[in-house]
């Protein structure tokens, strides 16, 4: 029970990380390896204001959001979009992709090495119990999940009850034909792209609350998040949830029962599990 | 299967090339045999990262867990009274395995699973032989054998021969043909009759065991061993730069990056060991922007431009 508490805990903050790169590879169709970096990014901004200024990390993510939106809007426009214009084929497109922003993975790794060093960061903030069901948990922990699910309900509201994101479901479904029902594709795509890496630092200011990050943790949760949204269908907003909580669950059970430097292994097997049986994700639909 | 003139021309001229690397030992310079020792090594993984990635254009990010894998098996047999030289087979028959396994869960899908399985593969790896270590109480391993520097230098140098007539008779052969018309397309490949599936995960095997017997090879330099050495996944990004760099359209294309980005790479550790992160990213957006078919591609289309103007002159 406790364990099911601290995963859902868990996989509450994974599944807003997973949300953001699920607005870069499902909708804006650029595989992001770059992705973790933000959060990273996030992270570090958190504990700059909040070690600096004592400002409370849910505030943080108010300044963190648009700063990361504006940033990834610029990545997209100016880096990637010539890439998907040169591209022959789809194929193309993803190798220059995963190329450019592994670049950019390493580039902002190097610069926050230079500008924070190489050291593991932390803070503490609320870390306090609080009693839940007989059990006692990390306030923090309740905080960060809790946030998370008010922002994914919020982007889920967004996607499914706003014009602009049913056109961006539309893209994700069959960005060609999209365009014929007059969905500005460049457009949407760039703010999907932008939305999605300001979803994935607030996941990092939030994280940062309870997880000791440092410049070059950014990959493994780059990873982390590409398992959930490959477990969940890419492009799909309820799988991915339930694949984080899954995910989240999962690693805390390997992490109290085996060993806590398993972690990846336990992300690994779930991976090859829905390679080898649901390639098309837990919801998702055979492609023909 | 007949040889042509040329094909005999490049023959010999790699075989007198292969003899004149084999002579830096007797510089008797042990900095140079060092460096030698490194473009070496990483024009083996390089070129055989090229055999597969090359033709099929799908990017492998495992190269450390082959090369971590190859090192620990050297290690734990020469620990187990194993002779050195039986150990270089058996790392390569297990990462001709691992690379099976990794081909059967993600090469029967899309390009991008595969890139991503392989991109935590080391990782996974090292975390599984830390759990190992830490279960069975022990740190790290110890290398001790009469291999010097040299030797490991003419093993690679051996390793290197081998790779570039196994690249070279595999581009002559049907598996060849089969993968560059992956490459091109691969449902048109497999409209074909070409079981794409078994082509790739064959040729990632090959490329799979090259890397791990050159993990061996080099377990007697480093004497000690440790997860995070051995399994570093620098080396995997390294590598993919690489072989990028010098352009993977032709069998010695990723030499010619190896060389000058070897250099840059060692002065650039030298100088600003904090800035080599940066440097990676950077050579990333270099060969996507700048260099998209590597140098091989700008020396061809250079002496097509010159060819061109002499046409017309």
């Amino acid at each position: 029970m406790d364990i099911l508490i601290t995963g859902l805990l868990l996989g509450g903050t994974y599944a807003l990380i997973a949300m953001g790169l699920n607005l870069q590879y499902g909708m804006a169709r650029i595989m992001n390896l770059a992705n973790g970096e933000f959060l990273v990014a996030g992270g570090f901004a958190a504990f700059w204001f909040y070690t600096a200024g004592k400002v409370s990390p849910l505030l943080t993510i108010f300044i963190v959001a648009p700063l990361a939106f504006l940033l990834n809007w610029l990545i997209y426009v100016v880096m990637l979009r010539p890439l998907v214009r040169r591209a022959k084929s789809h194929g193309q497109l993803e190798v220059d992709a995963i190329l450019t922003t592994f670049g950019l993975a390493f580039v902002s790794v190097g610069i926050m090495l230079a500008l924070f060093g190489g050291d593991y960061f932390s803070y503490s903030y609320l870390a306090r119990p609080i009693t839940l069901i007989g059990d006692t948990y990390a306030l923090n922990r309740v905080t960060a999940a809790v946030a998370a699910v008010i922002i994914c309900g919020g982007l889920w509201l967004w996607l499914t009850r706003t014009r602009a994101g049913m056109s961006i479901r539309a893209i994700a479904v069959d960005p060609k034909n999209a365009r014929l029902v007059g969905i500005d594709v460049p457009k949407l795509s760039a703010l999907a792209f932008a939305l999605g890496g300001a979803v994935t630092a607030v996941g990092g200011a939030l994280i940062s609350t309870f997880l000791t990050l440092d410049a070059s943790t950014g990959v493994m949760f780059t990873l982390k998040a590409l398992v959930i949204v490959i477990m969940g269908g890419v492009g799909d907003v309820r799988g991915t949830i339930v694949a984080a909580l899954l995910l989240g669950i999962l690693e805390t059970f390997v992490a109290t029962l085996i060993d806590p430097g398993l972690t990846l292994a336990a992300a690994y097997l779930l991976f090859v599990l829905i390679l080898l049986f649901r390639p098309q994700g837990l919801f998702g639909r055979r492609t023909t | 299967m007949s040889l042509t003139k040329r094909d005999w021309q490049s023959i010999t001229l790699s075989a007198v090339l292969l003899a004149v690397a084999a002579c830096l030992p007797l510089t008797g310079d042990a900095y140079m045999l060092s460096i030698g020792i490194t473009i070496a090594m990483y024009a083996v993984l390089a070129t055989s990262w090229a055999l597969f990635s090359g033709p099929t254009h799908y990017i492998s990010l495992a190269t450390a867990a082959f090369f971590g894998l190859g090192t620990y098996t050297t290690a734990i047999g020469i620990e187990n009274g194993l002779n050195y030289w039986v150990t270089l087979p058996i790392a390569a028959i297990l990462g001709a395995v691992l690379a099976a396994l990794v081909g059967l869960a993600t090469l029967r899908l899309s390009g991008v699973y595969f890139v991503i399985f392989t991109l935590g593969l080391a990782e996974l790896v090292r975390q599984v032989v830390t759990w190992g270590q830490n279960v069975s109480g022990q740190k790290g391993l110890y290398v001790l054998t009469d291999i010097t520097e040299v030797h490991i230098y003419w093993q690679l140098l051996v390793l290197a021969g081998i790779v570039y007539l196994t690249g070279w008779a595999i581009g002559r052969s049907r598996l060849g043909f089969a993968l560059r018309i992956i490459g091109d397309d691969e449902e048109v490949a497999r409209h074909s009759g070409i079981n794409t599936s078994r082509a790739k995960i064959l040729l990632f095997m090959v490329s799979g065991a090259t890397a791990a017997v050159v993990g061996s090879m080099l377990a007697p330099r480093y004497i000690y061993i440790e997860p995070a050495l051995a399994f570093t996944p620098m080396l995997s990004f390294l590598v993919v730069i690489m072989a990028l760099l010098g352009g993977t359209g032709r069998l010695w294309g990723p030499l010619v990056g190896v060389i000058p980005f070897t250099l840059l790479w060692e002065a650039i550790s030298a100088s600003f060991p904090n800035q080599t992160t940066l440097l990676l990213g950077l050579s990333f957006l270099v060969i996507v922007y700048l260099l998209p078919r590597g140098f091989v591609g700008l020396i061809e289309s250079s002496k097509r431009k010159l060819r061109e103007r002499e046409a017309f002159a």
